[in-house]
């Protein structure tokens, strides 16, 4: 019987297994940033342990750090927060004391860790990656068994360069056939989470495949599989295919020469095979996905741009209803009300889902020879990494940005979660590109519906959700 | 490790699917370095009137009059009640720390998140999935008997419900193993240091590019 890509990557892991069920896996990657790695550092430390390898590791400051310029230059020991300021000092102490690679915060390469890893060659393909941070499952975009852990286990792969898990199950997601104008792997993934619901992939690990996902780009891919976690799913995943190698090739820490010759035969073969089976499958055309727009508090509250909120009478069950009913109350909604009725007051574009050079284009593509409409209060871009900042600088696309009214930032998770200060006020409505749409997460009584980035600009310079192919610039 | 073995509790209500990480304890309180005091805390956002930051004694805060955990006859809660998918979101540890460190033992629900499951047996805390017709019989009990408890046997696998009759529970060996006698699960892993070790140089072996320092 053929072997899924999953199952290739976790026989190629396996260090031990166990009676019981579950297995001891090698982790090649380890990635960390300031938020859930300290109470590990302090568990080495208590424990007289020392990390087992540190080559597997690196570190970067993302989650906390201001996105204003001017503070961003005057250096982590002038930032205006001080218990901001504490925790990513203590990254770079415990960096410092355990000797683990850190790219420091006034580096250009610095970023949003799951931008940073790609970018960097630092995560590549056959890997098993980890990272304490749910959306590591970005990292699945490379043909790369990649998920999100908590401290604890930070603290067990610092300590063993192992993790103990149960192998999970097999689900393929296909996507038939091109998609469509304006139409983009965010909205890819938010129509999957329509589909499934955000408990869907519990217990799986997706394969996403299908011409639309083989037609997408790497920033496309890893927009998607970053996704996989809103879906319940720790680990998403694409096969190898020549997209991905020309994205890896060169890369600063990509192998060079005979390894890079070694590497490319290896992940070759990274693909499910013909006859692999899956537990489960599902199958969707691209041509009936339309772009997306969440609006409730879970990012399975979604409908097609086109659409309308739910009605109360269209529930099944009274945990459904009075879900619907706290949704609406704190999203400030009606039922039924038009989705095109819907007027954000801030925009955010940004996070480890939307912030890559791709991105940032697609914003300023629709930004072009706009303005940015009267009723948006704020409207920021904040590219994933100091890379695709230059890279976007250099295309010219801050000052389209610019001259269209957004404000262009510096690197870091910003308004995604709101640990610095950038968030929204109770009752701020927010188009963002980010990923989770929960209660509070863009900022204390705030509000969040997630689209694309393209999505964003239109609702950016319309003032209210269009679809953004009927603006001019897409047709 | 807190071991768990047998466990008598108060029960108390979350009563709404897909509680998320975010909702058990909000981002400004991850700044912490600390394992400890997200107590008072969890659930910030639905339990205070005003918003939480960090640092500040949550004592003198008002009080949302309509959330449960507020409730006379919750207090001391240390078992509680939920619906699907709870602890969906990030993979922030700091959720269980907060339930812990507020006094839960114990969280029973039709349906965890992963991360958050896995994340709660390394800190003693205990979840435990039910069909959800069980537990909206145990909600409605909750509700209409004040004071309502349950016993929770880890050993044996079974909540014991206050007339005494028995409800058994499926978790993973491995991790109620570990919990029932609050073990370091780093210390069982490196009981195979050896195995770790041959592995890794047949791996090196095979995959050199993987074990270059990465200089920064
Ligand atoms: S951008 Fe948002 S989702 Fe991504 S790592 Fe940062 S906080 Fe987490």
């Amino acid at each position: 019987m053929g072997k899924t890509l999953y199952d290739k990557l976790w026989d190629n892991h396996l260090v031990e297994q166990r009676e019981d069920g579950t297995a001891l896996i090698y982790i090649d990657r380890h990635l960390l940033h300031e938020v859930t790695s300290p109470q590990a550092f302090e568990g080495l430390r208590l424990a007289g342990r020392a990390p087992w390898r540190i080559s597997a590791n690196i570190a970067v400051p993302d989650h906390n750090v201001s996105t204003d310029r001017t503070e961003r230059l005057a250096g982590v020991q002038a930032l205006k927060d001080e218990v901001s300021r504490i925790q990513l000092t203590t990254l770079d102490d415990n960096c410092a004391a355990f000797d683990i690679p850190e790219i420091p915060l006034d580096d250009l390469r610095q970023g949003i860790v799951h931008v940073m890893g790609p970018e960097q060659g630092a995560t590549l393909p056959g890997m098993t990656i980890v990272c304490g941070d749910s959306h590591t499952s970005t990292h699945g975009a490379l043909g790369a068994l990649a998920h999100g852990i908590g401290t604890s286990e930070v603290e067990h792969v610092l300590a063993t360069q192992c993790l103990i898990g149960r192998k999970m199950k097999n689900f393929r997601i296909e996507v038939r056939g091109p998609l469509g104008l304006g139409v983009t792997a965010k909205d890819v993934a938010l129509a999957i989470i329509g589909k499934i619901g955000t408990a869907g992939g519990t217990g799986f690990a997706i394969e996403f495949a299908g011409d639309a996902i083989r037609g997408l780009t790497m920033e496309g891919r890893m927009s998607l599989c970053n996704m996989a976690i809103e879906a319940g799913a720790r680990s998403g995943l694409i096969a190898v295919d020549e997209t991905t190698l020309e994205y890896v090739e060169g890369k600063p820490y990509s192998p060079k020469g005979d390894e890079w010759e070694a590497a490319k035969a290896f992940w070759s073969t990274l693909h499910s095979d013909d006859d692999a089976v899956f537990e489960r499958e599902l199958v969707l055309e691209a041509a009936d996905i339309k772009p997306q727009v969440t609006w409730g508090t879970s990012p399975e509250m979604v409908v097609d741009i086109g659409g309308r909120v739910p009605l109360m009478s269209e529930m099944a069950t009274d945990t459904a209803r009075s879900g619907l009913k706290r949704a609406l109350d704190y999203m400030g909604l009606e039922e039924g009300q038009r989705i095109e009725d819907i007027e954000p007051n801030v925009v955010f574009i940004g996070s480890c889902t939307n912030s890559r050079i791709e991105d940032i284009r697609a914003a300023a593509k629709v930004a072009r020879g706009r303005k940015v409409a009267g009723g948006i209060k704020q409207a920021l871009v904040v590219p994933g990494s100091g890379l695709v900042k230059q890279q976007a600088e250099a295309e010219g696309l801050d000052k389209i940005l610019l001259e269209a009214g957004f404000e262009w930032r510096e690197p870091g998770c910003s308004m995604c979660l709101a640990m610095n200060a950038d968030k929204l006020s109770p009752g701020d409505r927010c188009a963002s590109t980010s990923n989770r749409n929960f209660e509070g997460r863009q900022g204390f009584g705030g509000r969040t519906h997630l689209v694309s980035p393209a999505m964003a600009a239109a609702a950016a310079v319309t003032g209210r959700f269009v679809d953004v192919r009927t603006l001019e610039e897409m047709s | 490790m807190l071991a768990f073995t047998v466990h008598s509790g108060l029960v108390a209500p979350m009563d709404r699917a897909n509680v998320d990480t975010d909702m058990i304890v909000p981002k400004q309180f991850l700044k912490s370095i600390k394992r400890t005091g997200f107590g008072p805390n969890l659930f910030d956002e639905m339990r205070y009137l005003d918003e939480g930051q960090p640092g500040v004694d949550c004592s003198g805060r008002p009080l949302n009059p309509d959330f449960p955990l507020n409730f006379e006859r919750y207090q001391g809660a240390s078992v509680l009640l939920a619906r699907e998918n709870f602890g969906c979101g990030s993979s922030r540890e700091h959720a269980p720390w907060a339930l812990v460190d507020y006094g839960f033992r114990c969280v029973i629900a039709p349906s965890f998140a992963e991360i958050f499951n896995g994340n709660s047996f390394k800190n003693g805390l205990l979840p435990i999935p039910l069909d959800s017709d069980i537990v909206d019989r145990l909600f409605a009990a909750m509700y209409e008997t004040p004071g309502y408890a349950l016993t929770i046997d880890l050993e044996r696998q079974v909540v014991i419900e206050p007339n005494g009759e028995e409800i058994s529970f499926e978790v993973d060996a491995f991790r109620r193993d570990c919990l029932l006698k609050g073990l370091d699960d780093i210390g069982i892993t490196l009981q195979s240091a050896d195995a770790i070790r041959q592995f890794e140089s047949g791996y090196q072996k095979t995959y050199p590019w993987l074990f270059h320092r990465l200089e920064v």
